[in-house]
């Protein structure tokens, strides 16, 4: 069984785990443990990960670094951001550690924390009690509870209420490593009612070794507050990603969140919204660039819980090469919740032959006076396009690539920073053209 | 300039053009006209090099080359254009990224530098303002949401951008009002020098009020069945084309 062997690095490292951590996070644990007893790994016997064997993925051998030995990196000197215009408050996560050097930024506004998940927890116990793995409930869920289990640390932004951060905050993960690791991370996400939050999480590479990661991303908007999460994989084909993305929102509240995969090896990203307060609204966006023989998994949750609230979900693959895209998209309204409006649309471009696609959109309805929609295609470029373009003179290869870049724009388009929205054009082009070979904005993955 | 001698194409296994003949000279405009499914616009996508349709037998010169060898990039960067009938939506495309890809790989394959920024948007501004054309049509993407007139200025504004030495119409008179037709054939013949060709592919005289030929052919089943002066296209008004098919 895949699972004994972590099981039995919990039991005998237990104390260590805790040591290099914190209450906070150690108190969760034991649940974690028992659940995860419970439910083990997702398999492909799960409809929900008929084409995503994630149990497979940690039947390999990885390294943990749980007594946090230090990694000798300092990613200011390493990042250099490729489009200066992109103005942010900068922080790193390596591996599943915050970067401590990471100079407090004066220019925050008071009672705003962005920062180790540790310190958030010791600073502000009561808040982060009342979040943390309670949004991204674990029960029943194999990869969330292990991640509960082995997390040690993570990225934390607490914004109080009334509050608004006008730059966005920027987080850089970046996987290092001198022999197959497994990294387990956190990011917690908590805006009080009426603030105004925008960030933007980059997932790097470094070291060419195997990475298996899970994140668990937990995000809480109250009444009336602005949560922007957005994500930029730029991994290498060694890299297996679980990322699990939860949010809770209250009355009035917005939560846009977009995954952008321009390069990866094995990526399942889960987003599971919980829709609470009335007259909230849910927007979540996809777009996944990929060649050679990457997979990536998109799996989309919505409750609608409660009457008047309003969901948007739009995920689009270009599949090049050997490349497998898997995209299942549920939306469940609740008897009680009337006037839901929830649209769910999936596009995908097979460009070879070898290329493949499994998409499925479910829909449970109990509620009777909504709007819900859902439009699903699969196909190849436009053959009439390609042509009107060729017959300007504009060169076959040339015209296949605009036509590639035109329909990743209506992702790139949720986004709700400018300068991201305009840096990520110019990194999906490169995408394209085969220029951008990992990452665009440092100098670590050469 | 153009030689089409015994040209014979397919689309799907079916006939369409059934050995074609037709000589274009510098300068000229002529005028094909003909019923419906006679093979008008399959002769204007062969023209322009239509994946879609096989040519069986035949040949096509332009200015000396044999045109059937040539992509249809190249086709269009040796300087054939046509406009198409049904001018095709690209959403995400914006008409200055379509144009400026156009403009410059044509001028790679001439053995020129790209223009700047500045001297494209110049060049971008001069053809429009040429036209008369509302400067909204070239912000847009390329032909999303354009009403059925719109997209046929858009082709002439692409055909003034691409100068070409022949101009290929296709049915650009269909969907138009008479306004609409107005600007589209005065922007055709603001075009025309007497280096330059245009085949106009039409349904009815009326276009040819605006755009005057030297030569008419009738096209019916796949072949020319009659060539004459403009007067042709009149008597065509008159009695339709009966009398020809049916003699």
């Amino acid at each position: 069984m895949t699972e004994q062997q972590y099981i039995d690095l919990f039991k005998e490292y237990r104390q260590e785990i805790d040591q290099h951590s914190v209450r906070g996070l150690n108190k969760e644990r034991d649940a974690a443990f028992s659940a995860f007893l419970q439910t083990g790994f997702p398999t492909t016997a799960n409809e929900d990960f008929k084409h995503s064997d994630i149990a497979q993925l940690f039947e390999a051998d990885f390294g943990l670094n749980i007594r946090n030995v230090p990694l000798r990196l300092d990613p200011f000197d390493i990042f250099r951001c490729a489009v200066p215009n992109l103005s942010t408050h900068l922080y790193f996560l390596i591996n599943d550690r915050f970067y401590a050097k990471t100079e407090r930024d004066l220019s925050l506004p008071d009672g705003v924390f962005a920062g180790s998940l540790q310190v958030f927890s010791e600073k502000y116990p009561d808040v982060f009690n009342r979040f943390y793995a309670k949004i991204a409930d674990y029960s029943g869920n194999g990869t969330v509870a292990f991640n509960t289990l082995f997390a040690q640390d993570g990225f934390a932004v607490y914004i109080p209420r009334n509050t608004e951060l006008e730059k966005p905050l920027q987080l850089i993960s970046i996987l290092r490593g001198k022999v197959d690791m497994n990294i387990n991370r956190r990011i917690l996400v908590i805006a009080e009612d009426n603030a105004k939050v925008k960030l933007l999480a980059c997932d790097h590479t470094v070291d060419d070794v195997k990475f298996l990661t899970t994140q668990v991303i937990e995000v809480y908007a109250g009444m009336n507050a602005q949560v922007d999460f957005y994500e930029m994989e730029e991994n290498s084909e060694k890299v297996s990603r679980i990322s699990a993305f939860f949010s809770a929102q209250e009355e009035h509240s917005s939560v846009v969140t977009a995954g952008i995969t321009l390069h990866n090896g094995y990526t399942r990203n889960d987003y599971r919204f919980r829709i609470l307060g009335q007259h909230a609204e849910a927007h979540v966006g996809g777009l996944a660039i990929c060649d050679k023989e990457q997979h990536i998994d998109n799996f989309a949750f919505l409750d609608h819980a409660v009457p008047d609230c309003s969901s948007n979900e739009l995920f689009k693959y270009v599949l090049q090469e050997k490349s497998t895209g898997v995209f299942c998209g549920k939306i469940l309204v609740e008897k009680d919740a009337q006037k839901t409006q929830a649209y769910q649309n999936n596009r995908n471009l097979c460009v070879s032959e070898d290329a493949r696609m499994y998409s499925k959109p479910q829909l449970e309805i109990y509620a009777d006076d909504v709007k819900c929609s859902h439009g699903l295609t699969t196909g190849q470029l436009d053959e009439e396009a390609l042509f009107y373009m060729r017959a300007r003179g504009i060169d076959k290869d040339e015209a296949r690539l605009l036509l590639m870049v035109a329909f990743a724009q209506d992702v790139v388009d949720m986004i709700r920073i400018e300068s991201l929205r305009e840096r990520l054009e110019i990194l999906i082009n490169k995408r394209f053209r085969g220029e951008l070979t990992r990452c665009g904005n440092c100098d670590v993955c050469k | 300039m153009l030689k089409i001698k015994n040209l014979h194409a397919t689309v799907e296994d079916k006939e369409i053009l059934k050995g074609v003949n037709i000589e274009v000279k510098a300068g000229e405009v002529h005028a094909i006209m003909g019923p419906n499914g006679s093979g008008k616009s399959t002769l204007a996508s062969v023209l322009a090099g239509n994946p879609k349709f096989e040519v069986t037998r035949g040949s096509i010169e332009f200015e000396g080359k044999s045109l059937l060898e040539l992509e249809p990039e190249d086709r269009a960067r040796e300087g054939i254009f046509l406009s198409f009938q049904y001018p095709v939506e690209i959403p995400g495309v914006s008409m200055v990224n379509f144009m400026r890809a156009a403009v410059n790989e044509q001028r790679k394959y001439m053995g020129e530098q790209p223009l700047s920024a500045s001297d494209f948007l110049k060049l971008m501004r001069d053809k429009r303002e040429l036209l008369g054309m509302d400067s909204q049509l070239v912000n847009r993407s390329v032909n999303e949401g354009f009403s059925g007139g719109e997209k046929k200025k858009n082709e002439i504004f692409q055909m003034a951008m691409l100068n070409p030495k022949l101009s290929i119409l296709d049915e650009t008179d269909s969907g138009l009002d008479i306004d609409a037709l107005r600007v589209v054939a005065s922007g055709v013949n603001k075009l025309h020098t007497p280096e330059k060709a245009t085949i106009v592919i039409t349904h009815y005289q009326r276009l040819l009020d605006y755009i005057k030929p030297d030569v008419v052919h009738v096209l019916f089943n796949g072949k020319i069945v009659k060539t004459g002066s403009p007067d042709l296209a009149l008597e065509l008004e008159e009695k339709g084309y009966d009398w020809l098919i049916n003699p």
